[in-house]
């Protein structure tokens, strides 16, 4: 017991996957600023944002649930963490996991999206309304294409749901991006990692020049904090499961291990750019966007992955 | 009549740059109607103007809008000086043409910057910006000041434009044009960006003339209408321009006039240096002892659309009624048009994509029921409302 709590708040969970993800989230914001010719906040600045939402006033909206509202962020968090978990276990190789793992993480991920949308439609906001119908549209679109995108990733691997072993596989007989099919199911993973991070071009939930940040307009102070450190973590834990579904996962021997941080590094740098460069489309677009030309793009992967190539 | 949704945008929020409200009602995601209300910052710059002489004037009216804050002293400037019926030195109008083609390029840059920001494209915001800079620092070396130029006067300009101010201005000049013609790129061959704003708020030509919208949120609807063409005033008619129309009506078009336009400045400017070095330096001013009774009008294409100054002089030395109309005030009601049947993503870009100026915009003293035509309030008893809100916070607050 112990020892499952050491995982769920040290390592691999709560303090590393935060600060790491804290890490990267300055990483985003740099690439951003330098992007955008600007100076970019300081490698601190992350943990500085927590600390000041932490110690500023939390208010809590007076209509609507209150106790939902509060409880929100808390489970957003704890999603967050739990997915960190049960993503990086297996990936450091410190356990392997279970049967059919990869399905309990696909449903984890889903839970920080929900329980912001929880949040939002308890506090009784209607920018956080429409916030949360379009959260809820978006997680319709994105979760096909991702679930068809792993079915590829599971055939490729010898019909293994566990993600140890799809690492295992990728390490003896190559990393999966190496495949035509492993391109392709990349490119469509990209783009729902994109979208289970609320990043433009898939920010419409949060929309700040339209709806003022909607899902998350009326969090404050410490709910907010939460929320944020839930964000770093799944900034960390998304592209690190991209690493561990297409790029063999990661090593720790020696001169491996600067190889296996460029990999994570390497994935935030790619969604990083794609958020600088383009516009925030609208939520039928997006709609759209998936159902059609991703579902294509990740059944074309399937058939690939079928042939073996 | 379905169940409508109150999505409020403002009067804080992050897409006005001004306090603003407008009721958007929905139906989900569909924008059904909207109602805008004003009168958050409401100055009275009016009734201030006739308490300062013609001359201060030029100071008060430019602060009317920190984009535009040459095209209200502009249009100020040609109702005034139409009173004596002053014709002012050459030089002058070439100057006066400068800064304003300059205010032109600084407030298109502004607003392409914005509209990427609206969009959720901030690198294009943060790098329309940043080429707007060499503009801002080319006004602070030619007039003093990177806003409120406090460039104009009563029959002149104040300060001249020296030979080397004029090389200075025609190598920012060329920088800006290679800038633009990248933003250009970026903006008409983004795939994203066409299905953004392709077909969104489109205004027919018809709109156009029902709602007596101006500038280039008219000729983007094909409307050809252009104040410096169509009445000429400083060196409008002395230098080679065309007037840019796009035909699609919708947000694309717009975007497509505005940094079109640009092109079309920056050749203004080109042509006023070249003609600056006919004149003589120093003849920039004539002498204006008073101004008699009278009543002059001016107008002036600021680059939201036509300024409109009324002034009328009873011989003394300020102004007697002082009348502005800016261009926000008609092209705002436009909205009801644009935004409607949209969903909310284009409602905010349709209401960003006039370049609306709330404060020019501000006008009340009066409140009457529209459809009954009753009287509900006067100017003086909401300054009487106010007074007494602000009594009763303060007891509230125990200040």
């Amino acid at each position: 017991m112990g020892k499952e709590i050491f995982y769920f708040l040290i390592f691999p969970g709560l303090l590393f996957s935060g600060i790491v993800g804290g890490f990267l989230s300055w990483f985003d914001r740099k690439i951003t600023a330098r992007v955008q010719f600007r100076q970019g906040p300081p490698l601190l600045q992350p943990l500085y944002d927590f600390i000041k939402l932490l110690t500023k006033e939390t208010l809590i909206p007076k209509k609507g649930s209150q106790f939902t509202f509060f409880v929100a962020p808390i489970l957003a968090l704890f999603g967050a963490v739990i997915s960190a978990v049960f993503i990086l276990l297996p990936l450091f190789g410190i356990k392997t996991g279970f049967v059919g793992d990869l399905i309990v993480i696909i449903y984890l991920l889903n839970i920080p999206s929900l329980s912001y949308m929880i949040g939002a439609l308890a506090s009784g906001n209607p920018l956080a309304a429409v916030g949360a119908s379009r959260e809820m549209k978006l997680i319709l679109s994105y979760e096909v294409p991702f679930l068809l995108v792993l079915i590829s990733i599971i055939l490729k691997s010898g019909m293994s749901i566990k993600l140890s072993e799809i690492i295992a596989f990728q390490a003896a007989n190559g990393a999966f991006i190496g495949s035509v099919s492993g391109v392709i199911g990349f490119i469509v993973i990209l783009m729902c990692i994109q979208a289970k991070l609320g990043l433009v071009p898939f920010d419409m939930a949060e929309g700040e020049g339209e709806i003022c940040d909607g899902i998350t307009i009326e969090f404050s102070g410490t709910t907010y904090a939460l929320v944020n450190l839930a964000k770093y973590i799944m900034l960390f834990v998304l592209p690190a499961l991209v690493v561990g579904l297409f790029f063999a996962g990661m090593n720790f021997e020696g001169i491996n291990i600067l190889w296996s941080v460029l990999k994570v590094v390497l994935v935030v740098l790619l969604v990083t750019l794609i958020r600088n460069t383009s516009p925030r489309v609208r939520i039928d677009q997006a709609m759209r966007f998936f159902w059609i030309w991703m579902n294509l793009l990740a059944i074309v992967s399937i058939i690939l992955a079928i042939f073996g190539l | 009549m379905g169940k409508r949704t109150l999505v409020p945008l403002g009067p804080y929020h992050p897409l006005l740059e001004e306090p603003e409200f407008f009721k958007l009602y929905c139906d989900g995601e569909i924008v059904k109607e909207v109602i805008w209300e004003t009168g958050y910052n409401h100055r009275g710059i009016e009734k201030l103007c006739q308490s300062k002489t013609f001359e201060q004037v030029f100071y008060v009216v430019e602060r009317i809008c920190g984009i535009c804050s040459t095209s209200h002293p502009f249009a100020y400037a040609n109702a005034v000086e139409s009173i004596p019926d002053v014709e002012i030195p050459e030089r002058a109008k070439y100057i006066r043409t400068i800064v304003g083609e300059l205010e032109r390029i600084h407030s298109h840059l502004l607003w392409v910057g914005l509209a990427g920001h609206f969009l959720g494209y901030n690198t294009v915001f943060m790098w329309a910006w940043k080429y707007r800079e060499p503009v801002l620092d080319m006004f602070e070396i030619i007039t003093g000041n990177r806003n409120n130029y406090a460039m104009f006067t009563i029959g002149g300009v104040r300060r001249d434009i020296s030979p080397e101010q004029a090389t200075q201005l025609l190598k920012v000049l060329d920088d800006v044009e290679v800038k633009t013609t990248m933003l250009v790129g970026a903006v008409m061959d983004d795939p994203v960006i066409h299905a953004r704003l392709k077909g969104v708020g489109v205004l027919t030509a018809k709109d156009i003339h029902d709602f007596g919208a101006v500038g280039p949120t008219a000729r983007a609807s094909g409307v050809d209408i252009d104040v410096r063409r169509d009445d000429p005033y400083a060196a409008y008619d002395m230098v080679d321009w065309k007037v840019i129309t796009a035909s699609g009506g919708d947000v694309f078009a717009k975007a497509e006039v505005r940094l079109l336009e640009m092109y079309e400045s920056i050749s203004i400017i080109k042509q006023c240096l070249e003609a600056l070095k006919k004149t003589e330096a120093g003849d920039i001013k004539v002498k204006v002892k008073e101004i008699p009774p009278g009543i002059g009008i001016g107008h002036a294409e600021a680059p939201r659309g036509e300024v409109f100054h009324f002034v009328k002089s009873d011989g003394g030395n300020s102004p007697i009624r002082h009348k502005i109309r800016a261009p926000s005030y008609t092209n705002i009601p436009t909205f009801r048009r644009s935004c409607v049947g949209g969903t909310i993503s284009d409602a905010t870009i349709a209401t960003a994509a006039v370049d609306p100026c709330y404060c020019c915009t501000e006008r009340m003293s009066h409140v009457f029921d529209y459809t009954t035509g009753k009287h509900i309030m006067s100017a003086a008893e909401l300054i009487k409302l106010s007074q007494e809100k602000t009594k009763n916070l303060k007891t509230k607050l125990k200040v």
